[in-house]
């Protein structure tokens, strides 16, 4: 059994066989890889005696259960419209330009995935930025900076 | 009961009907895309809402119960505002190419569209495009995503009839489409090519990969004999196309019609389907016999059918652990390839590289196993060409034949003979009762104790069936079966059949022998088959067959003379060698998902 088939069978065993066990099982997986892959899907799918179109269906439905390869931490900036208003494009310009990347991509030393997220509900404090799921109100292009270089040693 | 009030017109329906149906009690149409006899409610396509007085906002009749003193209009000027916003914004990203369209004529977006004579598009196009749109890597299924108006009809019968779910609805919002596993091609995941997707498909998002063109061209060749199979189930539905009423059975005007079309001859696949029942009926008697005599504990029980083949692609996927309870017997259209491409030919002087075999199938799952690698053991592709009823009839039409106007034509000969068992294979429970027909007197030398050998209780559309009976007064050569209680089940629509191999997996059963028909209703509700489909569509068809088995002369398998000559002449006996090569097959586990 490959590590991700032995977690899953550890998340079933911990929230059961029915299908209401689909979305914190998937959760489970994300949080240790970081994304559901093929494989991972089809497992779960088994696991579940569900199809696996019906597992990809649902983890195509949430956009915080991504279905593609993530770096160790993702670096969500929110892309709605008070955010937007308060600079959000001079942010995720800063950070493309530290990490080499586009929105969507991964850095090379796979330490990074940016992405842009749908309002996270922090419009009195934006621009608002996510990294894993701690959140960072009122940032400037430094603080952003700042705060992914210490996300970067601490994934040495 | 209810009473309400629809269209100031008073009327009583029992708690719990919708208003749609409700609204049908007093003939007036509602019109629908999402909704189907056969499936859940989902209520998502909009265009049935209607009115309710009192309340905010319009309802969608499919999903709304009545209640007591509801007053319905179903033709306000709201309505039919909405209505026709409703209808545009489904055209808006529905590629309305319908000259092009394979459903042309059989589209309930266009007849909807035909009735309300929309003007200008009002909306933005959001037809999607690109090269993922359509996938035809099915040989059974075509799948256009440029069609698509997402009602779900196809993921509801995927699940819920068919308990695969090939297809699910992935992504959100305006990116929403009907996906399968990561969008992979229809061909490469756990879709079986039943095909009840397309019975239920409001426009032409799916439909069966078709090969009329190939058979026409096959049809002008000189250089070409083309002989044509017809399934059982083909003559009790075909009529529908063409103008003839649901349930009438069409067998000899199809066979006149085939031959007005150029085809060399005419055959039937109810001759293989006796022939079929030999070589199974024999197989699970061999079966029996090593179980209980020789207590060989490598042999399978239950042995299970192995004649649809969507049911044997679900099995390969689903239930790989069960593969050795197949019946290792070819579907009768592949036996009749097999034969045709051999015996055949060498009887009627055609060299088998010249022929061509073309069958005509209530099914799109046949286009898939004609197609197998397994499926040439006449040492050519053994069938070339499966059409589902529908293109027959679509061909029919294009030849300028006028179909009710036929007389009734008998079958060519030899392989065209068949025996009122065959022609029940093509409903629920056929086959069993077929096999039992046969089986029985081969044990005991007397007919089934049943009146007029009707099995009445493997018939009816009930999910799963079961039967026992007693066997008695065996033959001295099947003493082992004296007093055996020969336990049977029967199960039609994949859900059913999941449902069924759980139950078999479990160990809590102990069946001898279960047949299963991939299709609602078997194959006279098969995927190939003319739309619409509904319970009481299939109810009238299953009528049909038993009307034609009832109509027939000969009605068990072993008395079919021409099967007798073929075993005389060529096969010798069942599971003899030459069955071996050409009649019978194996099957290999498929991935799952």
């Amino acid at each position: 059994m490959t590590n991700t088939e032995v977690l899953i069978k550890e998340l079933v065993e911990k929230h059961g066989r029915t299908r209401n066990a689909l979305m914190p099982v998937l959760q489970g997986v994300v949080a240790c890889e970081k994304f559901l892959s093929e494989a991972a899907m089809i497992a779960v799918a088994r696991e579940l005696d569900l199809s696996a179109a019906d597992v990809y269906g649902t983890a195509s439905f949430y956009t915080f259960l991504d279905t593609k390869p993530r770096g160790k931490n993702i670096v969500r900036v929110c892309k709605t419209i008070s955010c937007h208003m308060q600079g959000k494009e001079e942010i995720i310009k800063a950070i493309e330009n530290h990490l080499k990347v586009k929105v969507g991509e991964t850095s090379h030393d796979n330490k990074f995935t940016l992405l842009t997220a749908n309002c996270l509900g922090w419009c009195h404090k934006g621009p608002v930025m996510l990294i894993n799921d701690e959140v960072f109100p009122s940032i400037t292009p430094e603080k952003a900076i700042a705060i992914i270089e210490e996300f970067s040693k601490k994934s040495n | 009961m209810v009473n309400l009030k629809i269209n100031n017109t008073p009327v009583q329906v029992e708690e719990g009907t919708t208003i749609l149906d409700a609204a049908k009690q007093l003939n007036f149409r509602i019109p629908t895309l999402c909704n189907h006899p056969d499936l859940s409610v989902a209520g998502n396509c909009r265009v049935c809402v209607v009115e309710v007085k009192g309340a905010r906002l319009l309802a969608a009749s499919c999903a709304t119960p009545v209640s007591e003193g509801m007053e319905v209009n179903t033709n306000s000027e709201k309505v039919r505002i909405a209505r026709k916003h409703v209808l545009e914004l489904l055209l808006s990203e529905h590629n309305a190419d319908c000259t092009k369209c394979f459903k042309n004529g059989h589209c309930e977006l266009q007849q909807l569209a035909s009735e309300y004579r929309y003007g200008d598009h009002i909306f933005i196009d959001l037809v999607k495009t690109g090269d993922k749109v359509l996938d035809i890597s099915s040989p059974s299924i075509t799948k256009d995503a440029s069609k698509c108006i997402r009602c779900q009809r196809c993921v509801r019968t995927c699940t819920e009839l068919q308990a695969v779910s090939a297809l699910a609805v992935v992504h959100k919002g305006d990116h929403q489409t009907i996906s399968t596993f990561l969008g992979k091609p229809l061909n490469d995941v756990v879709c079986t090519n039943c095909g009840q997707c397309i019975n239920r498909c409001p426009t032409g998002a799916l439909y069966e990969r078709n090969y009329i063109e190939d058979v026409w061209h096959a049809i002008y060749d000189p250089n070409k004999f083309v002989v044509v199979e017809t399934a059982p189930a083909t003559r009790v539905a075909l009529g529908e196309d063409l103008g003839i009423e649901t349930g009438q059975r069409v067998t000899g005007k199809m066979v006149s019609a085939l031959r007005k079309m150029g085809f060399n001859k005419v055959l039937d696949t109810d001759f293989t389907a006796d022939l079929t029942i030999l070589e199974e009926g024999t197989e699970l008697l061999t079966r029996l016999k090593k179980a209980l005599v020789d207590k060989d504990e490598t042999v399978k029980l239950p042995m299970m059918t192995s004649c649809s083949p969507g049911w044997v692609k679900f099995q390969e996927h689903m239930f790989p652990e069960l593969l050795d309870n197949l019946s290792s017997c070819k579907s009768p259209q592949q036996m009749f390839g097999a034969l045709a491409k051999t015996y055949y030919a060498d009887k009627i002087n055609i060299k088998a590289e010249n022929m061509v075999v073309v069958s005509i199938m209530p099914c799109t799952a046949k286009k898939f196993e004609c197609n197998r690698s397994e499926m040439r053991d006449s040492g050519f592709k053994d069938v070339d060409y499966v059409l589902t009823t529908r293109e027959l009839a679509m061909m029919i039409k294009q030849a300028g034949i006028e179909f009710d106007k036929l007389e009734d034509e008998s079958y060519d000969s030899i392989l065209g003979e068949s025996t009122g068992a065959a022609v029940i294979f093509g409903t629920t429970g056929g086959v069993m009762e077929a096999a039992l027909r046969t089986a029985y007197e081969i044990i005991t030398g007397v007919e089934v104790p049943f009146t007029n050998l009707n099995i009445k209780p493997v018939r009816g559309m009930e999910g799963v069936k079961e039967a026992s009976i007693k066997i008695k007064n065996t033959k001295p050569e099947w003493s082992f079966l004296e007093g055996v209680e020969l336990n049977v089940a029967v199960a039609h629509g994949l859900a059913n059949a999941k449902q069924l191999m759980e139950a078999v997996n479990s160990g809590k059963t102990n069946y001898h022998f279960i047949e299963v028909m991939g299709c609602p209703g078997g194959c006279i509700g098969g995927g190939g088959q003319p739309i619409p489909t509904s319970a009481e569509i299939r109810k009238r068809r299953a009528e049909a067959i038993y009307a034609e088995d009832m109509g027939k002369a000969v009605r068990k398998s072993h008395e079919n003379p021409e099967v007798a000559e073929v075993y005389k002449e060529y096969l010798t006996h069942p599971l003899g060698h030459k069955s071996h090569e050409l009649l019978h097959t194996h099957y290999k586990a498929r991935k799952r998902y």
